[in-house]
């Protein structure tokens, strides 16, 4: 029996290996393959990409993408908090009979795709125009919408790790008004979910194409395109830069899960 | 909805108990009020919800059946014209290829995976490079797979000049639909990986000794025992896969500049284009029908992972 254990384990291992190496050479080739094109000759791609001014100044568009989407993240990441922290904890704490209307809106648009929503979204955006102006930033109001359900599903996984109401109800009983409950005593235990949740916002945003191109505004993802048109070398470079940015923002939340795993 | 807040339901426990006393009906309109103070709390978040994701919907959702004068089934009759029905039939076939693909390349990838050390390096690593890539779309990978194999790509070039290859003689087709196949392939496998990985997980080293002890084969176990067992879990994560490649926009716009052979696409030519009038309600009709499309498919999903819990959650 031992015998064919071994045998077992060892072809399981042989399987093993070869399906990985035959998928790490099919995933791995594109990275590679990317750092190959932009390293070609000596077009000095990486210098200037690291060299803000001088980049802002032969690729203005480049630029001006990546400030816009520096701040639509930002803002949606804030946007996103103020809107849906009070409103998790608050249902939870006070209407629990809301709370499966309030998961059912927030994951609604995991089952529409975003090019539907942005046929829908074009007369609201003109009324945002309207009232706001052009901005690229206004992409906020329609990123909140898209983060909803991944930001959704981190706040509230945070809030059933810990005992919301109790934690209230002391803090109640020792005379705290509701914004007390909210920032001091709720929102420091589920720091580490509203984190992750701040994260996979960024990395998302940071991803958008969609709605911003057919919106007629600006972000890195539109910018990238466009400039793919003229100066290939360029967008793959700018292309490799913005996936190691959002692997790195990635990677970082699973270790934050698995300390937060691990601290249960 | 019932009972608000614990206070009152001790409070009504008690008077359960100690019955006689008079404030019985007291409590019940400040509960009342109670209650409408705080669903004023969760007002922003309603009335943010109802301007940028409830009115869009409404507007794809009557916007479909709209026209000058009110009520019209035309938009969704234009449906039927043969471009319309060549560009759902390219988008479901794409879909569908590529979910296939995606599911039997993660599938066996899982599988490997669970071969290995549970709490392993190198099942983490591959956990989360999975989880990175399933989110990797768009334009980025697009221009990955442009300088992999695009015509001065890494691989292309490398073929034509070492061994004589020419990618491309018949046609390029990384910019038309097997192009999209392969680079959407790429983040098929990874969206697999993650979503069957609990599946297989859930398989116990039991039934498979259960299995031996009982006089069966490997053969035998896989078609008889985890085969079915896994059955609903493995197409529930196709049908997941193919929502997820129907509803991609970003890599087949970056990388189709020439002509619109899927629905997204189509999409995109209805509302860019101002030269037909009527075009914008048209887009809201092929818009609902991707909607159509994809709930059947997540509801289908949604059924099979009742099923697989069953035995597998």
């Amino acid at each position: 029996m031992a015998g064919l254990r071994g045998r077992r384990a060892r072809r399981q291992a042989a399987f093993r290996w070869s399906v990985l190496a035959v998928m790490g050479v099919f995933f791995l080739l594109p990275l590679v393959a990317m750092l190959e094109f932009t390293t070609r000759g000596d077009s000095g791609t990486w210098s200037l990409l690291a060299d803000w001014p001088r980049l802002s100044a032969t690729y203005p568009d480049l630029a001006e993408g990546i400030v816009a989407s520096l701040g639509q993240a930002l803002l949606t990441s804030l946007l996103m908090l103020v809107l849906l922290v009070p409103t998790a904890i608050w249902v939870r704490l006070r209407l629990p009979g809301l709370r499966p209307l309030v998961e059912f809106i927030c994951l609604l648009p995991l089952t529409i795709p975003a090019i539907v929503l942005v046929v829908g979204l074009a007369p609201v955006y003109a009324w945002v125009t309207y009232f706001l102006g052009g901005s690229s930033l206004t992409l906020t109001f329609a990123y909140t919408v898209l983060v909803l359900p991944y930001a959704y599903r981190s706040i509230d996984a945070g809030l059933s790790a810990i005992d919301a109401k109790t934690l209230a109800e002391a803090a109640r009983g020792l005379g705290a008004g509701w914004f007390t409950v909210m920032v001091r005593v709720v929102l420091p235990n589920i720091r580490s979910a509203v984190l992750s949740a701040a994260f996979l916002t960024v990395a998302l945003v940071l991803g958008e194409f969609t709605i911003a191109s057919l919106l007629n505004r600006t972000n890195l993802q539109v910018a990238i395109n466009l400039l793919g048109k003229s100066s290939a070398t360029m967008s793959v470079a700018v292309s490799l830069a913005a996936l190691i940015l959002a692997f790195v923002l990635l990677l970082l939340l699973s270790l934050l899960g698995d300390r937060r795993k691990a601290s249960q | 909805m019932q009972v608000p807040d614990m206070n009152m339901a001790t409070v009504m426990d008690e008077e359960d108990l100690l019955a006689p006393v008079p404030r019985v009906r007291a409590p019940r309109p400040r509960l009342r009020l109670n209650q409408v103070r705080s669903l004023l709390g969760t007002l922003p978040f309603f009335a943010y919800v109802t301007v940028f994701l409830v009115i869009p919907t409404l507007v794809v959702a009557i916007g479909a059946f709209a026209g000058d004068g009110g009520f019209t089934w035309s938009n969704v009759a234009a449906l039927g014209n043969s471009y319309v029905l060549d560009a759902f039939a390219r988008s479901i076939l794409l879909s569908a290829v590529t979910a296939a693909i995606g599911a039997v390349l993660g599938a066996v990838l899982a599988y490997a995976l669970t071969t290995a050390k549970p709490g392993g390096p190198l099942r983490r690593v591959v956990t989360a490079a999975s989880g990175v890539l399933a989110q990797f779309g768009g334009v980025t990978l697009a221009f990955a797979f442009i300088a992999t194999i695009g015509l001065s790509g890494f691989v292309t070039v490398f073929l034509r000049d070492e061994l004589g290859v020419d990618l491309y003689s018949g046609g390029v087709w990384l910019f038309e639909l097997p192009g999209l196949v392969l680079v959407y392939t790429y983040f098929q496998i990874p969206l697999m990986v993650i979503v069957f990985l609990p599946a297989l997980d859930g398989i116990r080293p039991q039934w498979r000794e259960a299995t031996e002890s009982l006089g069966g084969s490997t053969w035998q176990y896989w078609t008889r025992v985890a085969g079915p067992l896994l059955a609903p879990a493995f197409l529930g994560s196709t049908l997941l896969l193919f929502a997820n490649a129907f509803s991609a926009y970003a890599t087949a716009a970056a990388l189709i500049s020439q002509g619109n052979p899927i629905v997204p696409l189509q999409i995109r030519g209805a509302l860019t284009s101002e030269v037909v009038l009527g075009q914008q309600n048209l887009g809201k009709a092929m818009a609902l029908g991707m909607v159509v499309v994809v709930a059947v498919v997540m509801t289908l999903y949604a059924l099979l992972q009742k099923r697989t819990a069953r035995w597998l959650g």
